[in-house]
């Protein structure tokens, strides 16, 4: 059981990534951004790609996230100068990277790594330098707990200073209200389309690190449903820790730590005699479906009670 | 200076929904006029307005601020220069941001964004004091979002905002309509105060022929795409709404239609 949680954290900490992706789309632009299932294998494809030929690792994963970012660009681009509604844009676009990642894979399904990632140079590493401390050598998942887990801190800390500079605070502009982000001289359409690249960028290196921390290959389809295990990350840490008025760092904590309850569930989940691994996205959409209507049921409970309480005084 | 010439705006030409809103309007609006527009529903007072801050293409004619041609000026560009506050309260400010928040973004209104800080400590010196001329406490929520405000402070913000940096133009659009009475004549004085204050040239349309009278040095009355009537200094601070409603019916030949226009 204790194996099975942590493996959940681990993995969590690395879907993380996609989850912060997510809501800067979808909370902070007010978009809901499907070209991440394209960009998530895109993010794979291409590092696993580029290391097997021999690329070290870390440059391999930065050439990922580029590559991700100019996807966001892509699908942005058709959203404000074509006028294409944000979510058509986004499903042309994944659409168009299946084939594009199948091209990058050389038409195979499956590519496994073979060469050293970005996780055997850490262990290596590691146990090279701290040999005391990793006398029996590293854990898998503790190795994965603790990158993806920097990485999140990292990314945190960097969009948190970015949200606070100008451009930052004219994206949240921009998805809070266009209207008034343009009666204030900002040019919404570059804030839609730098959103976009920043998320997509932050999906395609999740997917990068997932191909490389745990899966070990890149797979095309891979991608699939991403946006909704993204949304129920997102919707469980809301709905556990926000409270309106909370601070821009506290929300994205609490988004990571929705990913990491989500995964959690699920590989809990996955233990139980009865349950498939392909029920997974049915779990995953019950999941969301339930999160998402919490409100309706809030309100309808709140209207009973002041029925009741009406009646009473009557 | 502001000057419109020869400005026409047909929707859906071609169409059985035909609709000519401005037809050869031409207009000069000198410097420190505060000229009140009023006008029959669907005179075309918004999509003049519209026309100016380039939310609506212009089809023919020119609009020209201070020695700018902006006929062919996106919004975002013209919003350099010209403030805002639209009839709904809801769509001047950012809900989900503070309103220093808000207030740091009008700050900024005239800059192009950069990456340096989005806010800086020594500007809320400069927000608690703008907001506390407001006399409505809102310099002791700077951290209040400003979804948790009220219409009538939402609007007072927008006002600030549209003012915080001096606009060449400032354009009101029935910005206290979707106020109650009590709350559309405080945010109608305060206009007036700023306004004054910092001599804004202005445009400001009302569907209150009584604040039409009242406020500004001028006074335009639109129907069916045109100006049909432009009164200045003396003669405007003679007006009466009677006065106004009979001229409106001599020069239009129909009867004033504005809904929500109030006689007293
Ligand atoms: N975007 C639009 N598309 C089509 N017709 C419009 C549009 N905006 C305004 N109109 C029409 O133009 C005319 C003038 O509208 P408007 O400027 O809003 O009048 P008002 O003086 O009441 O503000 C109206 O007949 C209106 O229906
Ligand atoms: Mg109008």
């Amino acid at each position: 059981m204790l194996t099975t949680i942590l493996s959940g954290v681990a993995q969590g900490l690395l879907w993380a990534i996609l989850t912060v992706g997510v809501y800067l789309t979808f909370r902070v632009l007010d978009i809901a951004d499907l070209t991440i299932e394209g960009t998530f294998p895109l993010g794979a494809a291409v590092s696993v790609m580029l290391i097997n030929s021999g690329m070290n690792p870390f440059l391999a994963t930065t050439i990922a996230v580029l590559i991700g970012m100019c996807a966001g660009v892509f699908t942005g681009f058709l959203h404000t100068v074509f006028k294409i509604p944000a979510i058509l844009s986004g499903i042309l676009t994944m659409i168009a990277l299946y084939s594009v990642n199948i091209r990058i894979m050389q038409d195979k399904g499956t590519v496994s790594i073979s060469g050293s990632t970005v996780k055997s140079m850490l262990s290596d590493f590691l146990t090279g330098n701290f040999s005391k401390l990793f006398e029996n050598g590293i854990k898998s998942n503790t190795l994965s707990m603790g990158t993806g887990l920097l990485t999140c801190v990292l990314i945190v800390s960097l969009l948190y200073l970015f949200f606070g500079t100008e451009i930052g605070g004219a994206i949240r502009a921009t998805g809070s209200n266009k209207n008034m982000a343009r009666a204030m001289g900002i040019n919404t359409n570059a804030m839609i389309v730098l959103g976009l690249a920043l998320s997509n960028g932050l999906i395609a290196l999740s997917g990068s690190m997932i191909a490389q921390f745990d899966y070990g290959s890149a797979l095309v389809n891979m991608g699939q449903g991403t946006i909704v295990i993204g949304l129920a990350s997102v919707i469980i840490g809301e709905v556990i820790f926000i409270h309106k008025d909370h601070s821009f760092a506290y929300k994205m904590g609490a988004v990571i730590v929705g990913a990491v309850i989500y995964r959690t569930i699920i590989a809990c989940a996955l233990k139980i005699d009865w349950l498939k691994a392909t029920d997974l996205k049915l779990i995953t959409a019950v999941i969301v479906a339930i999160a998402l209507a919490l409100p309706v049921f809030k309100e309808k409970a709140a209207a009973m009670k002041r029925k009741r309480s009406n009646r009473e005084v009557a | 200076m502001l000057k419109i010439t020869s400005l026409n705006k047909t929707f859906n030409p071609g169409t059985v929904n035909e609709k000519r809103a401005i037809c050869d309007v031409s207009l000069t609006v000198n410097d420190g006029d505060f000229i009140t527009i009023i006008g029959s529903n669907g005179a075309g007072k918004s999509t003049l307005l519209n026309m100016i801050a380039g939310n609506v293409s212009t089809d023919s004619g020119h609009i020209v601020l201070g020695d700018k041609d902006i006929t062919y000026f996106s919004d975002v560009k013209r919003a350099k220069f010209i403030g805002r506050v639209f009839q709904d309260p809801m769509m001047g400010t950012a809900p989900d941001m503070w309103i220093e928040e808000n207030l740091a973004l009008a700050f900024r209104r005239t800059k192009s964004h950069t990456l340096k800080w989005g806010i800086k400590a020594s500007e809320r010196e400069l927000y608690i004091k703008t907001l506390a001329q407001l006399g409505l406490g809102l310099e002791d929520r700077l951290r209040s979002k400003v979804g948790l405000l009220s219409g009538g402070q939402r609007q007072a913000v927008t006002l600030l905002m549209a003012t915080l940096q001096k606009p060449e133009l400032l354009l009101l659009d029935e910005h206290t309509a979707a106020l109650d009475p009590k709350t559309a004549s405080t945010v109608l004085e305060l206009s007036d105060k700023i306004i004054r204050e910092h001599s804004l040239t202005t445009l400001m349309v009302t569907h209150n022929m009584q604040n039409a009278i009242d406020y500004g040095n001028r006074l335009i009355m639109m129907h069916e795409g045109r100006i049909i009537l432009d009164v200045a200094g003396e003669k405007k601070k003679a007006l009466t709404v009677e006065a106004l409603l009979k001229q409106f019916e001599a020069l239009s030949g129909a009867e004033f239609s504005n809904d929500r226009a109030l006689l007293s």
